[in-house]
């Protein structure tokens, strides 16, 4: 009898499916050769990055990646491309290949390092507990109680981005 | 009756596929279908109903645009095709495949290819917590809200890209004027969700309906101990979903008379139709959400009718035909006309009927309860 695919199998695959979908997002995005095909890139990894916090049981967090970083992130980054307009990619020339070769192979130590250290000599915090069920209630009173201040500094820092914008924009207006 | 050699043309290669493919499709779903596990039954099924309901309802709802165009300017519209014009959208569909896919020269093409993609499938996943009767639901999402408004943010960046990948001008002007008319009138619009979240104190839009059980007084529209302005808000949402997909009045993004087609100029073929299955499955989308938030979604009117699936189409399909009784009304606005609706009236609108919410729903209980 074919044995058919149970949704633990279905789930397993979805996840494989997203995380391709985050790593060919980011390869687009640094590989790319125009400015908007790399924000494209982006825009797919975003969404990679958010079907992870969803398989994580996270949607919460998986919407708001969609909503801010893919709704609005990455639509004003588009925006300002379309508004400065970048001249035509300057294409980089050839590179040696042995030049290729030593930077794959200082990557690939690099790599390794990086990952037996993170592996075996860091002191990794104990796995994080399912502390609440993450619903909206929790993460608004964690907002406003135990992390009120980094909460409140963020809304600074985007008050000053407004502030600074507004500044910026008076200045270059010419009185008629 | 023998149809026109024309249409027999057009016809000639769906044959083949409707004839044995289908039947045979048919009989392996039957002997596969017992196999496949319930948690995966319930996801095809879903998956299914939810794809052919935004497909149909985008297909109808165009054919019922040109009905009520045509009877607004004293005409009859589609009427040749079946009875009233009713085949008319399979036929139109039908066109739109056979026409060539062309891709102009000078096109970013996986851009260009992506766009229309990229405004049509997440208007589709909205579908998918959008809850037509208590059970009639593919999934109960407990932050629905927040997920039709993740999913709708996405639809400006399929237009930016469109325009941009198109390389042309009319198209770049329009996808430049799409975005800052979308940025303008998201704010307004989340800020009046914003407020119902606190009158309802949840994000799944089952509870939220349920929460209006009863008759139409207890429609959140007309909840008043929650805020006086309540019909104002209904208002702002509504006047923001028709700015969001843009809809006339506020169809800068494909003004005809000043921007050929707007963002859309370049796309033929099936591109052009999956651009127009999004902007009528998103107009679906913000329809049901006015609904569900504000008119008691699948709950009656009146308490002595039963409530179910019939009362959400009914009050939806209502609001869909004001979308369109409004857009053969009234002209176009202009870009500053638009810009300045949103910045100086709907805003500061919204901002007030948040502030007296807040008031109503922590500060009034304080003071009812202290004297």
């Amino acid at each position: 009898m074919m044995s058919l695919p149970t949704p633990e199998d279905l789930a397993g695959l979805i996840f494989l499916g997203i995380v391709a979908v985050t790593v060919t997002g980011g390869i687009i995005a640094v590989n790319a050769a125009r400015l908007i095909r790399a924000v494209t890139g982006l825009v797919i990894c975003f969404i990679g990055v958010a079907g992870l916090y969803y398989y994580l049981n996270s949607p919460f967090l998986a919407l708001m990646e969609m909503l801010i970083y893919v709704g609005a992130v990455c639509v004003t980054i588009v925006f300002a491309i379309m508004l400065a307009e970048p001249e035509p990619e300057k294409q980089v020339g050839k590179q040696n290949a042995i030049a290729g070769i030593i930077s794959l192979c200082v990557g690939a130590v690099l790599f390794w390092s990086l990952a037996v250290l993170g592996t075996e000599k860091a002191m990794w915090p104990a796995a994080s507990v399912k502390i609440n069920d993450g619903s909206i209630l929790d993460i608004g009173q964690s907002l406003l109680k135990n992390y009120s201040m980094a909460f409140e500094l963020i809304s600074i820092v985007l008050l000053m981005a407004i502030i600074g914008a507004l500044v910026l924009a008076r200045a270059g207006r010419v009185k008629s | 009756m023998i149809p026109h050699p024309e249409t027999r043309r057009v016809l000639t290669p769906f044959i083949l596929p409707t004839v044995v493919l289908l039947p045979l499709l048919a009989g392996g779903l039957y002997f596969v279908w017992p196999l496949v596990p319930g948690g995966v039954q319930r996801v095809l099924i879903s998956l299914v109903a939810v794809i052919a309901f935004a497909a149909g309802n985008a297909a109808y709802l165009v054919w019922l645009e040109r009905k009520v165009c045509a009877h607004i300017q004293r005409r009859i519209g589609p009427k040749e095709v079946g009875p009233f014009g009713l085949i008319q959208p399979v036929v139109d569909g039908i066109k739109l495949m056979s026409k060539q896919l062309l891709i102009p020269k000078g096109v970013d093409k996986p851009l260009f290819m992506v766009a229309p993609l990229l405004v049509l499938v997440p208007a589709i996943m909205s579908f998918v917590t959008i809850p037509f009767s208590e059970d009639l639901v593919a999934r109960n999402i407990n932050v629905g809200l927040l997920m039709i408004f993740a999913f709708a943010s996405v639809n400006v960046l399929g237009l930016l890209l469109g325009g941009w990948g198109s390389n042309n001008k009319y198209a770049v002007i329009a996808a430049a004027r799409a975005v800052s008319q979308n940025v303008a009138y998201e704010i307004p619009m989340l800020i009046t969700v914003i407020t119902m979240v606190m009158v309802t104190h949840t994000l799944n839009l089952n509870e939220i309906v349920i929460q209006q059980d009863g008759s139409f007084w207890n429609w959140y529209l007309f909840r008043f101990s929650a805020s006086p302005l309540m019909p104002v808000a209904f208002l702002i949402f509504f006047i923001c979903s028709l700015a969001e997909t843009n809809r006339a009045p506020f169809d800068l993004g494909e003004a005809e008379s000043e921007l050929v087609a707007g963002f859309h100029t370049e796309y033929s073929g099936m591109g052009f139709g999956v651009f127009f299955m999004g902007e009528y499955a998103n107009i679906v989308i913000g329809s049901s959400l006015a609904v569900i938030l504000f008119l008691g979604g699948w709950q009656s009117p009146v308490s002595f009718l039963a409530d179910g699936f019939w009362w959400f189409l009914l009050k939806m399909y209502f609001l869909i035909f004001c979308v369109m009784w409004i857009r053969w009304t009234y002209p176009r606005t202009t870009l500053w006309g638009l810009l300045n609706l949103s910045w100086k009236v709907l805003i500061p609108l919204s901002l007030i009927n948040l502030l007296l919410t807040s008031f109503m729903v922590k500060v009034w209980p304080l003071l009812m309860g202290a004297s």
